[in-house]
């Protein structure tokens, strides 16, 4: 059996890479794929977590984020593809209209 | 999670507002399917009715302790006030949108239901009593404000506005997210009351692991209420989303982030204060210089008041620092004051607004009081509260915050938010000067106060001058805000 | 501890080796004949028409986003279903308030125009 503490490692290295993709992509799409990484290493934490106390609660959290990134995921992609009819172009360092 | 547990009526109760608020929108939504013109007319009342139904439940439980839904929401005197606040914020939303939006060409039903929604997931933060519901309500009033602050969807500034917000916005939920998961890990549960007995009990206190949850938590939140150092979104946000967004998230955002930070780390964290004050000291401290001294140099007066409201959630962090009773009674009063006189000051930016959010400079304020006299008065009133002069709710506000700074031997904090509001001084009374003192442009026309913008200007600018007089009412009721002890 | 995922090592070197060793083993073993029609990108079987890189109509990506909002509320129904018996009428109510959330949703969506392809 796998202990704890090597889901938990693996969460924060899927965690860190996710915030590394946002600070260094400049790309929309891949900055949210970065945001995503880290939404779900949250989830494997609660999981791992939820095996370690013996709960369920971990997991049920799990279905909840993955419902609330379904919706981030429709409203970011949908303002992503506004974006992308008005100017062809979705790189974060073109969109400064004002200071970014 | 115990599955012999059996929701009743009275749980509803607990979450009563947002409920009815989110009735209200899905309301809206539902008229679509009659005719264009019966279903946008109907949205700003089915919206103002909402807001006021849920005064209703709010009365009913008034300032008792509940909590429903087995512990995962609670209502108490600093719920309630703090639902109350966020209704008030949605009325005079309303207020000011009607005639913004026909203006913009934006007037669609869906603004005002997601403006609802918004408000419905700020009640619930305020009434979270685990952290998965902190999460949650966060996201509901997160991705309705990324819409709204996209809704002028073909122009390019709301676009960006829209992307930068989302962007950061998300990535800021995913670290409180993570933080969450961390305090699963420390705790062994996610709702406050068992934090506080892990931490009190178990010794968890030390915990690494718990300790690195709460500061990814306070991460995430900070975000939300514009604190330093997560305050880089701020101002192309504010600037480029429409102005009654901005004025809408700048307050209810803000709102609904300073109660789950209340609420999560009072409760939950509560014993550990030790360790997380001198945190929020220095984040306060540089919350309230960065905003003041950054917002001397704007020239444009939407990214003003955007750093405004950065130094704002500077002083309303003074209050949470102390970390005691009177602390959070001033967050309440300060917010409530905010409302009026920050939401008071965008409806003067819109009124003096032109069509495609022109006239933001705060040149173009140039001799307003010739163009429209009580829109500068009041204009002139909202300056004067927002740097905390008296006899405004602004000076009330700021004197309530730090004598509770004060109770908690803040002295340097004290200092510090005394000398920034001094330098704030400065570029609020800019912008009455060039009202008052210069002369117009010559081909600027008078500026005519219509029919709900008026009522909203005459409102906010009366109740500014109300509490900054008679403080005493709402001082009392904020007294009843007690966050209730699990 | 780390004795644990011995048979995973074992594992992962077997699977390398054996893919590695086809793969060497066809390229040096196998004859190669190319002709046109054989560096041809199969698309069924078909004479390909058009890059395969053009750009994708918007509207499939607002089915793709309708279409993950409403998909992803099946996983709150797997879990109601599994402890239905102990939930009893309030239950079987809140479920229906759910789903009378989601049909406002797809009331909306559908009143909007948002299914209609053409």
């Amino acid at each position: 059996m796998v202990p704890t503490a090597h889901y938990v490692i693996l969460s924060a290295l899927l965690f860190t890479t996710g915030v590394v993709g946002v600070l260094v992509r400049r790309n929309p799409i891949i900055m949210f794929m970065s945001i995503e990484l880290m939404l779900n290493s949250a989830n494997l934490a609660f999981v791992a977590f939820a095996r370690h106390l013996r709960s369920l609660d971990g997991q049920v959290f799990v279905f909840i984020v993955m419902a609330v990134a379904a919706a981030e995921v429709a409203v970011g992609l949908a303002i992503i593809v506004a974006i992308f009819r008005t100017r062809a172009t979705i790189d974060v360092d073109e969109l400064n209209v004002m200071k970014w | 999670m115990n599955h012999s547990f059996v929701p009743k009526a009275a749980d509803m109760l607990v979450v009563g507002p947002e409920t009815i608020v989110a009735a209200a929108a899905m309301l809206i939504l539902l008229a679509e399917l009659m005719p264009a013109r019966i279903s946008k007319a109907a949205a700003p009342w089915i919206a103002a009715l909402g807001l006021l139904a849920s005064f209703i439940p709010m009365t009913t439980t008034g300032i008792s302790v509940r909590t429903g839904f087995s512990g995962m929401v609670v209502t108490d005197g600093f719920a309630v006030l703090m639902k109350a606040v966020l209704a008030v914020t949605g009325l005079l939303t309303i207020g000011f949108s009607t005639h913004y939006i026909k203006r913009e060409d934006l007037d669609r039903a869906e603004y005002y239901a997601l403006v609802l929604f918004a408000i419905s997931g700020m009640m619930l933060m305020a009434s979270s009593a685990n952290l998965i519901m902190v999460f949650l309500s966060l996201e509901i009033l997160s991705i309705s404000l990324y819409v709204l602050s996209g809704f002028a969807r073909t122009q390019p500034r709301s676009q960006e506005a829209s992307l930068k917000y989302f962007l950061l916005g998300s990535f800021a939920s995913a670290f409180l997210l993570y933080g969450i998961a961390l305090v699963y890990g420390g705790a062994g549960t996610i709702s406050l009351a068992g934090i506080a007995n892990a931490i009190a009990s178990e010794g968890a206190a030390r915990n690494p692991v718990l300790l690195a949850g709460a500061g990814l938590i306070a991460v995430g939140l900070g975000f939300k209420v514009a604190a330093v150092p997560f305050q880089m979104w701020t101002p192309d946000v504010y600037e480029g989303a429409p102005s009654s967004v901005t004025a809408f998230m700048s307050v209810g955002a803000k709102a609904a982030g300073f109660a789950a930070l209340a609420r999560v780390f009072l409760t939950a964290f509560g014993d550990i204060k030790v360790d997380w004050m001198p945190a929020l000291w220095a984040v306060a401290a540089l919350t309230m210089i960065v905003g003041n001294v950054v917002a001397v140099a704007q020239t444009d007066i939407k990214r003003m008041l955007a750093y405004s409201s950065i130094a704002h959630a500077g002083y309303i962090l003074v209050g949470l620092a102390a970390a005691n009773q009177a602390g959070v009674s001033a967050l309440v009063f300060y917010l409530a004051a905010y409302l009026f006189m920050n939401l008071g000051a965008w409806a003067v930016v819109i009124l003096a607004g032109r069509r495609g959010e022109a006239g933001t400079e705060i040149d173009s304020y140039n001799g307003l009081f010739w163009r429209n006299p009580g829109a500068a008065a009041a204009m002139g009133v909202f300056m004067f509260a927002l740097a905390g002069l008296p006899p405004t709710g602004g000076f009330m506000a700021k004197f309530y915050v730090f004598s509770a700074a004060l109770q908690a031997n803040m002295v340097g904090l004290v200092v510090i938010g005394a000398l920034t509001s001094l330098v704030s001084v400065y570029y609020y009374a800019r912008v009455t000067v060039v009202m008052f003192m210069r002369d117009p442009e010559p081909d600027a026309a008078p500026i005519s106060t219509r029919g709900l913008l008026g009522v909203t200007l005459a409102v906010t600018a009366a109740a500014t001058i109300y509490l900054g007089v008679l403080p005493g009412q709402l001082f009392q009721l904020a007294g009843l805000a007690q966050i209730a002890r699990p | 501890m780390l004795s644990a995922y011995f048979p995973i090592l074992v594992l992962i070197v077997l699977a390398t080796g054996f893919a590695l060793g086809a793969l060497t083993l066809s390229h040096v073993l196998g004859p190669k004949r190319p002709n046109p029609a054989k560096s041809e990108p199969y698309e069924c079987g078909m004479r390909p028409i058009g890059s395969a890189r053009q750009r994708i109509p918007v509207r499939f990506y607002l089915i793709a986003m309708l279409f993950i909002l409403f998909d992803i509320e099946i996983v709150f129904l797997y879990p109601w279903a599994i402890v239905f018996d102990h939930l009893g009428l309030f239950g079987l109510v809140e479920m229906i308030v759910f789903i009378a959330i989601l049909v406002v949703g797809y009331v909306y969506v559908w009143r909007k125009g948002a299914l209609e392809w053409e």
